[in-house]
């Protein structure tokens, strides 16, 4: 498994299209992710406009609505909650191709601190009108997603960690943008995640599970809207227990959207895992942060496995 | 797409413009919601000018690639704005009596919906960013495109307006052409006892951009900055229009109570009195 910074590989595929596709602009905010990158002939596309993140949203769409494809960069808590008026109005409710690529995402800043998360922006940017939000799980899924960005008309959102992480193991085929990516099969546990800490942890959680007799499937969801609505009801079906896994409080990010789904189409149990409602400034890596909060493999493979032995649908005693 | 020449008008025929433009902001306000009537009127003659003789627009071809952009940050001054784009034949001057009715597109705040609107303005501080936005793009097509903001003077209370005006100076966006309406009165009361702004010139003058001060009611001296503008190569400029809120309703103006009017028929029939006989009295 080789080790990629999401962010790193989305900005080496963005350079490289920038060459051949002259609508495509490259906003910055000193994020310092373009710091001794080369633009060559896209150079004057390349604006930084310093500290300022509302300015860049503005300015984002005020390109796009003369026909060109921003691709505006911040930290996700600044996207999603400094700058969000701006994406509200100028952006999302006139449905402007602007791309919102931000890094920092879930408590991927680490020992940064609460300032620096992002555990909101899921449930903000989804309720978004016109919003595309995506989450991709590895650096390859990255290069896909700006690939297929510069076809897609409309606003997208996509979020991304800081630091590296593994690839997923094996061939997870492509991330297609609005299609879950179902990575293993079982009917039992159907665990829907999304973002490369929760989707690593799932695989992983799946296989102890596995090895006791209880056999998961895992969804990767990293498109959480558009949402593949139908992928997760044709999972789901068959389930005793739906597991929305994710790196973002509790509330109206991955497990808000299946909660919805489920409750509309299927009524399934569904057992959310996902950072409390709770502020506990700790320091530490992600890891550090994600296993005190129960989203490690272990932790994960815990709750499903309590929540199998509680299950108190009457589906349960069949 | 086919720019139009700037013309030339008259500077009689922007007055002229100027006045129509505050008549209907009177009967608009006499509609059954009511509108943000001393904003409204303190910057018609700024809208007169622009449209009449100093953007270069089509009607035709709204959203022609080279058009000049004009940005009414201060989005409450919308009647100002649909009765300029009427005036303009942007929409017709029948449609604006559908403002403030159900199903009309003229809404209390101004919308893209409406041909000539570019963005929808009226959370105030977005404006000058969204400009920023359009001259930069205008920049990179290699374009003549000049973008031109109006923001209020109590909007400059807004911190993000401030945040632009130091990114627009780094990066010497000089079609970027902001005009203050500086009318001194925000919503409450004067500007001044609330957040003071002065000196503003000299804020914007510390921010690096390029500022003028005129009458904002004097056509002539607002064709006359607004036309030769950038007056500085690689500075965004300014220009503070010094203005009254409510002007050319005497009984009216320069009132802080003027921000918002909901007109009864005799109040209606009062102020089209009033305004009449201020035009007749400053005709020249």
């Amino acid at each position: 498994m080789t080790e990629l910074a999401v962010r790193e590989a989305y900005r080496d595929r963005l350079l490289e299209l920038m060459l051949g596709d002259p609508r495509l602009i490259c906003v910055d905010t000193d994020t310092g992710l373009f710091a001794g990158s080369d633009f060559q002939t896209a150079s004057s596309r390349y604006i930084d406009l310093g500290i300022a993140e509302h300015t860049a949203m503005c300015v984002s769409a005020g390109l796009a609505a003369s026909g060109y494809m921003p691709f505006v960069n911040t930290m996700a808590a600044f996207a999603s909650t400094r700058a969000v008026e701006a994406v509200k109005i100028n952006i999302a409710l006139n449905q402007l191709p602007v791309r919102i690529m931000a890094t920092h995402g879930g408590v991927s800043a680490g020992n940064l601190g609460p300032t620096h998360y992002a555990l909101e922006d899921l449930a903000i940017m989804r309720a978004l009108t016109s919003m595309t939000v995506v989450v991709p799980a590895d650096a390859n899924a990255a290069v896909s997603v700006v690939e297929q960005s510069v076809a897609m008309d409309g606003p997208l959102y996509v979020r991304m960690g800081r630091k590296p992480t593994p690839s997923l193991p094996g061939d997870p085929g492509p991330a297609t943008i609005g299609r879950i990516q179902p990575l293993r099969h079982g009917a039992e546990v159907v665990i829907v995640c999304c973002g490369p800490h929760p989707v690593l942890s799932s695989l992983a959680a799946a296989d102890e599970l596995g090895a006791e007799g209880i056999q998961a499937s895992v969804l990767n969801a990293h498109t959480l809207k558009p949402f593949d609505e139908a992928t997760l009801l044709a999972r789901a079906e068959s389930a005793r227990l739906v597991v929305a896994v994710e790196e973002h409080r509790e509330f109206g990010g991955l497990g808000g959207a299946v909660a919805e789904i489920l409750a509309e189409h299927l009524p399934r149990r569904l057992l959310r895992i996902a950072l409390p409602d709770v502020f506990q400034p700790v320091s530490g890596s992600p890891d550090h942060i994600l296993e005190r909060h129960g989203l490690d493999p272990v932790g994960i493979a815990a709750k499903i496995r309590k929540a199998l032995e509680t299950n108190l649908s009457p589906r349960s005693s069949s | 797409m086919t720019v139009q020449p700037v013309t030339r008008p008259d500077l009689s025929d922007l007055r002229e413009m100027a006045d129509r433009i505050r008549q209907h902001i009177v009967d608009m306000c006499a509609g059954p919601e009511g509108g943000h009537f001393g904003g409204s009127m303190s910057i018609s003659d700024i809208l007169a000018v622009l449209y009449g003789s100093v953007l270069r627009i089509d009607p035709d071809a709204p959203q022609g690639p080279d058009r000049d952009v004009l940005l009414l940050s201060k989005g409450h001054g919308a009647l100002a704005l649909y009765s300029a784009l009427a005036e303009r034949g942007f929409i017709t001057i029948e449609e604006l009596e559908t403002y403030g009715r159900p199903g009309s597109r003229l809404m209390g705040h101004p919308l893209p919906i409406v041909p000539g609107v570019e963005m929808p303005t009226g959370s105030l501080g977005h404006g000058l960013a969204l400009g920023l936005g359009f001259a930069l793009a205008g920049r990179l097509a290699g374009s003549s495109r000049r973008a031109f903001v109006i923001t209020g003077d109590g909007e400059l209370q807004e911190g993000s307006c401030w945040e632009t005006a130091s990114c627009a100076a780094a990066l010497g966006t000089d079609n970027l052409i902001a005009i203050v309406d500086r009318n001194y009165l925000q919503l409450t009361g004067p500007t001044e006892e609330i957040a003071p702004l002065e000196p503003l010139a000299d804020r914007w003058r510390a921010f690096g951009w390029s500022v003028r001060q005129v009458d904002g009611h004097d056509v002539g001296e607002l064709r006359e900055a607004l036309s030769s503008a950038p007056w500085q190569p690689g500075r965004p400029s300014v220009v503070v229009a010094r203005t009254e809120k409510g002007h050319g309703v005497p009984f009216i103006a320069g009132q802080a109570a003027s921000h918002y009017v909901k007109m009864s028929e005799r109040m209606h029939a009062k102020t089209q009195a009033a305004l009449d006989a201020f035009v007749e009295e400053q005709a020249p």
